[in-house]
């Protein structure tokens, strides 16, 4: 099959200058009601369920798994579906154990809730480290598959695109602020919903609608084995390590909780991730569907021919049935994906550069709004640019692991120190401190100690550490590190607030 | 403290309250490990179950599985909304509205 995949072509230029035109135009909008700090970090908390749903979806679902997903599932069938299912569960788990007391407890970040009755500098300072740890990770991967896929798709040069994606997504954070990257997260929610719902239309409009024609096709071609698990899942105690990090790592991603705080109440937060795990849901139920197209329509060989990882298995298929005019659509949305992310992850980087360590760590909270305003907004240029250079010193690099390895920090140490912090009386600041250090220590060193890095990445012959995701280990470490060191070093102020932050918790008075 | 919030918060009705969210959070929580974990250990121990077709046709129970963990998760997490809206708010406006009455 020929493709028009890495050459500009005059619908992929139009899609993706209608996108860029129609998000600046609303960071122009929101730029004008962006005036105070609960503006610039919350949106002025007036979002509602079913718009904080849709950008909650929007900062979830990346290009990664967008592409990476569909590509997974075309190459190696059913291994692809099982990786599909790790990236809902979290949400439920989110639900449960600490949405609401989130938004009751905090203000702009989740270092609030952590700090409410502990000791602000030493907290908000560990708190800060974890977050933006995290934060880095994941951003680094998403800029090195930014440079790549724009690369692949439009024929762009690795470093131009990763500029150009730092350029634009800082003009709606530095400008809009919240209001505006919740904006962007809603397009672009709504844009990748309905691309792959017209794509899962038109894949299976050629099986007469009917899954099970797809996938005889699908068996006809590569065999029943591309419907069986294969080789992904064979150690249990390593899969479950993987599904653990995937789960409560959504727990402790800053860019998701940041999000809760846009929201009026409590109960509004709670809507909002019904809504979320709905569309999210949706979204990991169709792409299988899609990634099965590609191989039965496409062809594996193609795909692979393409890009060996197979992340052009969606544009492929997407040229294939609906022309060059829908593959510049598809293409734009998953360039409209990237800078949404991008952006999210950039202005929980800025909140936890300015609003934990300037003005609580460093201020003891005494500084004005417009200065506050005036470092938040440094905080994301110097955020936005790190992650620029991140990206371009990474060219090259495989950095497919960083995604899990941020998953991993989020679960082990800033997981631990939230949900301490919301259902224990004794937990205290030697108690975050301590867990937040062990949690992320321990997953950096065994991730580098892992087959992932050890071995595929730095060609030693064995791992000194088994297992692929570290978090069935550094996880319990981080609460048992927090739990141990608070029993250690007891704090009565921390216990004896308890009371008053119960009130706010479940009953959500004084909740801002 | 104010006595009142000192009342409210040693009150049978609020500390039933919260303990009664808690033990809702963790039942539901337990259902859902059960469906994760329980799917994926599936695979790593089973796989010949998952590979088994359904009927004549290709679709396989792993592809139903899969699909089943998704729309599972999505109802746990609608079974507690549901069960908040209904039954916690309005207890929560009702215990609220007690220290504002002090």
């Amino acid at each position: 099959m020929q493709t028009t995949l890495g050459s500009p072509t005059l619908s992929a230029i139009v899609s993706f200058l209608v996108i860029v035109a129609l998000t600046l135009a609303v960071t122009w909008w929101a730029a004008r009601k962006t005036r105070s700090t609960s503006d610039f970090y919350a949106a002025n908390r007036s979002v509602s369920p079913l718009q904080n749903g849709l950008a909650l979806a929007g900062d979830y679902m990346s290009a990664a798994s967008f592409l990476g997903i569909t590509g997974l599932v075309a190459l190696r069938g059913y291994d692809g579906m099982i990786y599909a299912t790790g990236w809902l569960v979290g949400w439920p788990a989110l639900m449960f154990l600490v949405a609401e007391p989130l938004r009751n407890l905090g203000k702009y970040t989740f270092a609030d809730v952590v700090a409410f009755r502990l000791r602000q500098v030493p907290v908000r300072i560990a708190a800060a480290f974890g977050g933006i740890l995290t934060l880095l990770f994941y951003v680094l991967a998403q800029m090195v598959g930014a440079g790549n896929l724009i690369t692949l798709m439009f024929g762009l040069s690795y470093e131009w695109a990763v500029i150009g994606v730092g350029v634009v997504m800082l003009a709606y954070v530095l400008f809009g602020g919240m209001l505006a990257t919740t904006w962007v997260q809603i397009i672009k929610a709504i844009l990748l919903l309905s691309g792959v719902t017209v794509l899962t239309a038109l894949v299976l409009a050629r099986y007469h609608f009917s899954p099970g024609e797809l996938y005889a096709a699908v068996a006809s071609r590569y065999g029943q084995a591309a419907l069986e698990p294969g080789g992904l899942v064979t150690d249990p105690v390593d899969a479950v390590s993987l599904g653990l990090a995937l789960m409560f790592g959504l727990l402790g991603l800053p860019h998701i909780l940041m999000r809760f705080y846009t929201v009026p109440d409590a109960r509004a937060a709670r809507t909002s991730v019904l809504y979320a795990t709905g569309f999210i849901g949706y979204f990991y139920l169709i792409i299988p569907v899609v990634g099965f197209g590609a191989s039965a329509l496409v062809g594996r060989e193609i795909i692979r021919n393409v890009d060996a990882g197979g992340n052009m298995a969606a544009p492929l298929v997407a040229e294939l049935l609906g022309g060059t005019p829908f593959l510049g659509f598809i293409a734009a949305v998953a360039f409209a994906t990237i800078l949404a992310v991008v952006a999210g992850l950039t202005l929980a980087g800025a909140s936890a550069l300015s609003h934990d360590i300037f003005t609580h760590a460093i201020r003891k909270g005494n500084a004005s709004e417009e200065e506050q305003i005036r470092v938040a907004r440094l905080a994301t240029v110097a955020f936005g640019v790190l992650a620029v250079i991140l990206g371009i010193l990474f060219k090259g690099q495989n950095v497919a692991f960083m995604v899990g390895l941020a998953f991993a920090v989020a679960a082990s140490a800033n997981f631990p120190a939230l949900l301490l912090s919301i259902v224990w009386r004794r937990f205290n600041t030697a108690g975050a401190v301590a867990a937040i250090a062990t949690g992320s220590t321990l997953s950096v060193a065994l991730i580098v100690l892992s087959p992932t890095v050890w071995v595929d990445l730095l060609h030693y012959a064995a791992p000194i550490f088994p297992l692929r995701n570290p978090a069935i280990i550094s996880m319990p470490a981080g609460f048992l590190a927090g739990i141990l060191a608070s029993l250690v070093k007891p704090e009565p102020e921390a216990e004896a607030r308890f009371h008053d932050e119960k009130l706010r918790t479940y009953l959500g008075v004084g909740a801002e | 403290m104010k006595p009142s919030v000192r009342r409210l918060l040693d009150s049978e009705e609020f500390r039933g309250l919260v303990a009664r969210r808690w033990r809702l959070s963790i039942a539901l929580s337990s259902l859902l490990f059960l469906l994760y974990y329980g799917y994926i250990i599936l695979i790593a121990t089973r796989p010949g179950l998952l590979s088994r077709r359904l009927g004549d046709g290709a679709t396989t129970l792993g592809i139903v599985l899969a699909a089943a963990v998704i729309v599972g998760a999505w109802a746990l997490t609608a079974a507690y909304v549901v069960w908040a809206n209904r039954y916690y708010d309005p207890e929560a406006a009702r215990l609220r509205a007690r220290l504002q009455g002090d």
